[in-house]
């Protein structure tokens, strides 16, 4: 079997086709290859088809990277029935945007790996978390789920065999916590989007105490490639250790900021400067947070990093969902800091209280620097708050706010220092 | 009732009635914008819910609203890639042009605002939402004649 190289990956999976016009339609998705894998997959026995995204290496894309063939296991051997598969389509992380042209360009595929991860859990019901500020997204995907019941790939008896599947949308509110898989799930249930205590997994005790999948858009997006070309295959694309194409959100200042599919494990370096054009107008690089606004700040000497589940945390950084923010020395950042802040205390559930009050205690902190009001001794009382709270929150949204003002002022000390010592910005004056 | 026979339509999707209370709360939003202590209670008695309950989930959702809004809802977004980009100016703008501030209304009513976090669209930056139309690479001039075509 051959290696599949870098750059023989042009030909898109989770992108393909997109910039058909026709792209949302049934037809057009058939026409360049689509609802093939479902046929095969209909054919596999579900704990084959859980054996080859085992064996793919396929790692969840929803920021935390658990490998998906391991958590269908775990819900697939629970003796309970009904099961529930739910895709995590909320997409809230500031900086991220990469599921979003599969959900509006590409909905069938996602309709497909859907359908094939139901079969392998024997999962009858289904639903998409759809976040309240996609409202264009859920009028395609709608349309889609409605095109493929009319198909016969939803509904009852998929393609003629007894296995039956139903799917709908389900939409979010507007509350960033709910992306957090056991908020999501109260929040299906008809509930306050707060975080339940795991242990249980949802694996075993999920929505309305059944086992329970709960998987990112981009990750079920992938299951009709591996189930098509096995996973064996799969498993030599990009990154031994987490293989797989992945899509990857650039932002900020570079040239062209978008979503590019790429093979787990592009340095960042190439995807900056080859895939998204460099720096905008020419200016310098000064930070990268790679994985979006909750994954600690890289300065520029890191960038040779490959962008993977486990090349990241080796520099000090996570992979995250992908979404690489790329900050010039035109950017002030206390300011990106403190507007991070702001959205950590602003989506705080309020459940706990280091993360309800530490983020808004770092937030005022943060805004009396930035403007131009900071205390000396500022700097190491936010250190203080911040590592208190480190470990020490309901979930991992406080965690992550703690160690993005860690790593903020761990590498830029002296622009905080600057700001409160002249009581102006650094770079904007 | 026509309302409760909508939300009575999205029951086949849960397996009990408390799923369908978001859906429920986002059509009986529709209407006037918001909801209002009617609009909680046809929720409550489409699903045969304890009213406390639907209050309690409602006020939990940023996008479920307890006061009346404008005509138009404008949602605009000022993280970090948008604020790169000039989101602020965006607010000040909003703020001298139309009288509009974070969270408040116009005085005729035409437009409500409220501040985003993300809304996934940091590659066209600055963006906005106008009720549930997209509007990407805003800037001073183009967000005013966008904001024209809304009456
Ligand atoms: C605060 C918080 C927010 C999250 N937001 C998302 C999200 O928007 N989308 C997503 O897929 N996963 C999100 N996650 C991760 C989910 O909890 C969960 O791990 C993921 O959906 C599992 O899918 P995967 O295994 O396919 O990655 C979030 C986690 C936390 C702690
Ligand atoms: S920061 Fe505004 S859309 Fe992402």
């Amino acid at each position: 079997m051959k290696t599949v190289h870098a750059t023989e990956l042009m030909e898109k999976v989770l992108l393909k086709n997109i910039e058909s016009p026709n792209s949302t339609h049934i037809e057009e998705y058939r026409r360049v290859g689509g609802y093939r894998a479902i046929e095969k997959a209909l054919r596999m026995p579900p704990q084959q088809i859980i054996a080859e995204v085992k064996s793919s290496g396929l790692r969840g894309r929803g920021g935390a990277g658990f490998p998906t063939g391991m958590k269908w296991d775990f819900a697939s051997r629970d003796p309970k029935f009904p099961k529930f598969l739910i895709c995590n389509a909320d997409e809230g992380e500031p900086g991220t945007f990469k599921d979003r042209p599969i959900l509006e360009r590409n909905p069938h595929l996602l309709i497909e790996g859907m359908v094939i991860s139901a079969h392998a859990l024997r999962s009858e019901r289904g639903y998409i978390y759809l976040r309240g500020e996609y409202p264009y997204a859920k009028v395609v995907l709608e349309k889609a789920i409605e095109e493929a019941y009319e198909a016969g790939f939803l509904g009852e008896r998929i393609l003629g065999g007894d296995f039956g599947f139903h799917l709908s949308v389900h939409q979010g509110a507007g509350a960033y916590i709910c992306g957090e898989e056991t908020a999501l799930i109260e929040s299906i249930e008809g509930k306050r989007g707060q975080p339940r205590i795991k242990p249980p997994f949802p694996v075993n005790v999920g929505a309305w105490g059944m086992p329970t999948v709960v998987n990112n858009v981009e990750t079920l997006a992938n299951i009709p490639f591996i189930v098509e070309i096995g996973g064996e295959e799969y498993s030599r694309i990009g990154n031994p250790d987490c293989p797989g194409p992945k899509l990857f959100s650039v932002s900020c200042c570079v040239e062209r900021p978008g979503v590019y599919e790429l093979p787990m494990g592009t340095p960042l370096k190439e995807i900056i400067y080859d895939h998204a054009g460099g720096i905008k107008g020419g200016g310098r690089l000064k930070a990268v947070i790679p994985g979006g606004i909750s994954t600690p700040v890289l300065t520029p000497e890191k960038i040779d990093c490959p962008m993977d589940f486990v090349s990241l945390p080796k520099y000090g950084s996570m992979l995250g969902s992908g979404a690489v923010m790329v900050f010039d020395e035109r950017v002030c950042m206390v300011k990106v800091c403190w507007r991070a802040m702001r959205f950590f205390e602003h989506e705080s559930c309020g459940k706990c209280t280091p993360c309800r009050e530490g983020t808004g205690w770092l937030r005022n902190i943060l805004e009396r620097m930035e403007t131009g009001n900071g205390w000396k001794g500022d700097l190491e009382l936010l250190r203080d708050i911040a590592s208190s709270m480190a470990g020490k929150t309901f979930c991992p949204l406080g965690d992550g706010a703690a160690g993005v003002v860690l790593a903020f002022i761990k590498d830029f000390s002296e622009e905080f220092e600057y700001h409160i010592e002249n009581k102006r910005c650094m770079v904007t004056g | 009732m026509k309302i409760q026979e909508e939300i009575k339509g999205y029951l086949e999707r849960y397996p009990d009635r408390r799923g369908a209370l978001l859906p429920a709360l986002y059509i009986a939003q529709r209407k006037a914008g918001w909801l209002s202590q009617e609009a909680l209670e046809a929720v409550s008695e489409a699903l045969d819910l304890p009213k406390a309950t639907v209050r309690g989930v409602a006020t939990f959702y940023a996008m479920y609203r307890q006061r009346p809004m404008g005509r138009h809802l404008i949602q605009l977004c000022t993280n970090v890639a948008c604020m790169i980009f000039g989101a602020e100016r965006l607010v000040d703008l909003l703020k001298e042009r139309y009288g509009l501030e974070p969270g408040g209304t116009t005085d005729d009513g035409r437009f409500s605002l409220v501040i985003m976090e993300c809304i996934g669209a940091c590659d066209r930056a600055p963006a906005m939402l106008v009720d549930t139309d997209f509007h990407p690479g805003l800037t001073e001039e183009k967000i005013e004649s966008i904001l024209e075509g809304y009456e």
